[in-house]
């Protein structure tokens, strides 16, 4: 258990290290970095928190402390992935009608200098 | 510049994607069939000569700045021609396979009938080209999903050759699936209670290239759209509840609607 909890902190200092050099070098934009960091705190305050894993298992009635851990990791990246799969498909829908307009603008423009 | 003419204005709208072989007959045909109909080629950024050969063939072209696939390369001719003032438009694809001899029958049907939609179809009357294998088992397939929500059946749900009317153009310009638009447009159209018929057309083989649906890709397609056919039902809370909007009503939608 112990050393899973280890592994755990580590990960969770990796990915607090990945996320903070990516926004420094603009890789990600600091809005979408806020859920990767609190995810990441989050996993590192828990795998430091023994005792509070441990009321967790108790009071959800896991049988398993590690399967906590695994269960509360595996929740917030869910979450996670879901934000993002959301906001992608708004990027994704904000893109294409930018396209869009940006041809019809060209194509505007295009005839006003062709109609002189 | 492609003005809209007249009440009964058409526009003619081909997308096209890395068809350099066979953009200029399909620009040709339509020039011949339909010679004071303008023809807009939509380039969804290829990559070969498609621009430059449909230009020389006659054509207007609205090219995208990068590729959107096939529902965002239409919507973006939907929406010139509405803002041009077109009352109708018709689609074409631009791999060849649709003969322009239909698109008067088409037209005709489009502003007699008062439909919102007319669908140029492969598989009524038994005319020309079947589709066998896996693609014939999607349209049977397709059929059958879509007899019991449009409530009729419709022969040839994956057609390309479509014409619309000012009013489907509306909603389109707003509104429009983006990856395999034709069947999911079909009830969309449903959704504000809107008509559609459908006129025999022949069918060629493409005359180059091919098509974007491999065997390979089929059940993704029909997962895809099978998908994109529920989420469609599932907004049909007026339907449910038995009182309908009105059509004005029913398109507007407000500014800055996201819905596809």
């Amino acid at each position: 258990m112990q050393s899973l909890l280890n592994v755990t902190t580590v990960l969770s200092v990796l990915l607090l290290l990945l996320v903070l050099f990516s926004v420094r070098r603009a890789h990600i934009r600091v809005e979408y970095s806020v859920s990767w960091l609190l995810a990441a705190a989050g996993m590192l305050v828990l795998s430091r928190a023994r005792p509070a894993l441990e009321f967790l298992t108790r009071r959800w009635g896991i049988p398993d402390t590690p399967l906590t851990l695994f269960l509360i990791a595996g929740s917030v990246f869910l979450v996670m992935f879901f934000r993002f799969s959301v906001i992608i498909s708004h990027l994704r829908d904000d893109n294409i009608a930018l396209a869009q307009r940006v041809a019809i603008l060209e194509y505007h423009i295009q005839s006003m200098r062709n109609d002189g | 510049m492609i003005r809209a003419r007249g009440p009964e204005s058409l526009l003619l709208i081909v997308p096209a994607w890395n068809e350099e072989g066979a953009i200029a007959g399909v620009v040709q045909s339509l020039r011949r069939y339909m010679p004071q109909t303008p023809v807009l080629v939509i380039d969804d950024c290829s990559s070969d000569r498609t621009v430059a050969i449909a230009r020389e063939a006659g054509a207007e072209i609205l090219p995208l700045p990068h590729h959107l696939g096939l529902g965002g390369c239409v919507q973006a001719g939907y929406k010139l021609a509405y803002e041009l003032g077109f009352k109708y438009v018709i689609r074409i694809d631009g791999d060849g396979q649709h003969d322009a001899r239909d698109v008067e029958r088409i037209f005709e049907r489009l502003k007699t009938s008062g439909c919102e939609m007319v669908i140029g179809s492969r598989y009524l009357n038994g005319t020309g080209m079947q589709e066998r294998g896996l693609r014939g088992l999607g349209v049977r397939f397709f059929r059958m999903v879509l007899r019991p929500i449009l409530g009729r059946p419709v022969h040839d749900p994956t057609s390309g050759f479509v014409g619309v009317n000012r009013a489907a153009l509306d909603v389109f310009s707003r509104s429009f699936p983006l990856d395999y638009p034709e069947i999911e447009a079909l009830v969309v159209l449903q959704r504000r209670r809107f008509r559609f018929e459908e006129v025999p057309c022949k069918m060629r083989p493409r005359v180059t290239g091919r098509s974007s649906i491999t065997a390979a890709k089929s059940l993704y397609y029909i997962a895809h759209v099978l998908l994109g056919v529920f989420v469609n039902v599932l907004k049909f809370d007026h339907r449910r509840r038995g009182h309908f909007p009105q059509k004005t009503a029913a398109v507007a939608q407000p500014k800055g609607s996201r819905e596809r």
